[in-house]
């Protein structure tokens, strides 16, 4: 099964943020980088953008095709991982440990509104029952 | 969905399985994935089942007149235990498929089609068949195909055949032969670019087939090869895709396979007219080989833009490629084309991103003659 880690809240796109000091560290699970296959490169959003919550603004892009990811709760782009520039297939190795964007969150209590660990593994058990 | 022979073999493999035209088949497996799986095809071996593809067989004495008529290139030139790369156009120079001849005689040939156009090709070729003279016949639900291909291709077969594999040169078949025992028809081809072989046998030896082939590769660090890398491997090798590199509309001269075309062969073909006018007034569309300079990977069905960012054609296949490490694009575009040297900008998500023309194949062979 794939991993969850129990401190991150996740949406049902599979993106998971995690909020450190009033900035969001947002990226892909597991289950996401699994779907996908080989990641080979990362199209990443301008610094200082301004997204909304559920607006498509990362594209994945793997052998087999893009992938948009979406914005988990609204703010703006502070920070882009420039480690997957030279190096997409950290996201496949750990997408936890590698985040995609860190964002000026809006309001904090947004992702209260999101999957906690406990309801998106409940998901990911029905995605993965489904596919075998 | 249909199942080829090996299925279980493929779910025990941890094959991602996936409904392609209708066979439910792995498009990678789960150990390995797309990257590694081609890049193994490229320094060790790999095994591909490719039952789903069509056999039909034309015997007669009208056989090979008839079958001269069909298709582009000239299979009276063939030796007997030949194989020979052909393409079958409709009358106005488009392609119905593309295919592998392979030559017993004159009066009997068995042809190895694409699996989304058995079809199709059947159809094609029972609306044109001869009043007598021709019999043909679709062997395809009878037939399983496997791909042995790498540089370990040959010392894998070796172990295993009942002849002796170096012997049999590229694009020649050996009928009969045995693997492990079972009878099979071998030819020297393959979809990848690299050394190797295509081993067809009885539908229902087909997983025993499989097995021993992959016991046999052991030693040589053969791998299970889903689809997905069967396109990234035939795609830097610079073969065509039927769908996209040819079309209804994009013939093979256009596509830049003119070689496999005989425009003056003796008894005509259908769309030879077109094409050997298309070849005396001169293209007006050229396939292109484009390596992206820019960051970015191009997709199929993206727009081509020239330097004044004018939309000059579309992608018909791109997309990222393990052994060179780059992002690449066949652009089918209006000429005059750039040449080599010269860029084209591939339009993803509506921003240009340069490319530099380069010569095909992306990816040299490596073949043995």
């Amino acid at each position: 099964m794939a991993k969850i880690p129990q401190d991150l809240h996740y949406t049902k796109d599979h993106e998971w943020i995690k909020i450190v000091d009033g900035m969001g560290f947002m990226g892909i699970s597991d289950y996401a980088q699994h779907a996908m296959g080989d990641v080979v490169y990362v199209e990443l959003p301008d610094v200082g953008r301004k997204v909304k919550a559920g607006e498509d603004f990362i594209v994945v892009e793997s052998v087999k095709g893009a992938n948009d990811v979406f914005c988990p709760v609204s703010g703006t782009v502070a920070e882009v991982n420039e480690d997957l520039d030279g190096a997409p297939e950290l996201l496949n190795q750990d997408p936890y440990a590698n985040w995609l964007v860190k964002m000026e969150v809006d309001d904090p209590s947004d992702v209260d509104a999101l999957l906690d660990a406990a309801a998106y593994a409940k998901l990911v058990e029905q995605l993965e029952a489904e596919e075998s | 969905m249909k199942r080829t022979p090996m299925y279980e073999k493929h779910v025990a493999a941890d094959g991602r399985m996936v409904d392609f035209g209708g066979w439910e088949l792995p498009v990678q497996y789960e150990a390995t994935g797309i990257k590694t799986e081609h890049l193994t095809v490229r320094s060790k071996a790999g095994l591909f089942d490719v039952s789903h593809m069509g056999e039909i067989t034309v015997e007669g004495r009208g056989a090979q007149a008839w079958l001269s008529s069909l298709i582009t290139n000239d299979i009276t030139a063939m030796r007997d235990f030949q194989v020979q790369y052909n393409i079958m156009c409709t009358e106005t120079g488009g392609v119905v498929d593309d295919l592998l001849v392979y030559r017993y005689s004159p009066e009997k040939f068995l042809l190895v089609v694409n699996a989304a156009n058995v079809e199709k090709d059947w159809e094609w070729f029972t609306a044109h068949l001869p009043a007598e003279g021709v019999a043909i016949e679709n062997l395809s639900s009878k037939t399983a195909e496997v791909a042995l291909q790498g540089p370990n291709a040959e010392a894998i077969l070796a172990k295993v055949a009942d002849f002796d594999p170096s012997a049999l040169k590229f694009f020649h078949f050996r009928d009969p032969a045995t693997v492990g025992g079972i009878p099979a028809i071998i030819s020297r081809t393959g979809y990848t670019g690299e050394d190797g072989f295509e081993i067809y046998v009885d539908w229902e030896r087909g997983g025993e087939l499989w097995d021993l082939l992959m016991e046999a590769g052991k030693e040589f660090g053969l791998l299970p090869i889903g689809l997905g890398a069967r396109d990234s491997l035939r795609f830097e090798a610079g073969l065509p895709l039927c769908g996209h590199e040819y079309t209804e509309s994009i013939g093979p001269l256009e596509a830049g396979y003119g070689f496999f075309v005989k425009v003056d062969k003796a008894g005509g073909f259908i769309g030879q007219p077109v094409l050997k006018r298309q070849k005396e007034e001169g293209l007006k569309h050229r396939i292109v080989a484009l390596r992206l300079e820019d960051k970015g990977v191009p997709r199929h069905g993206m727009d081509v833009a020239n330097t004044e960012g004018r939309v000059v054609g579309h992608v018909t296949t791109g997309g990222y490629s393990p052994s060179l490490d780059a992002n690449i694009a066949s652009c089918y575009v209006q000429t005059p084309a750039p040449a080599e040297g010269e860029h084209l900008w591939i339009v993803i998500r509506d921003k240009p991103k340069r490319g530099v023309v380069v010569k095909r194949p992306f990816y040299a062979k490596n073949y043995k003659s």
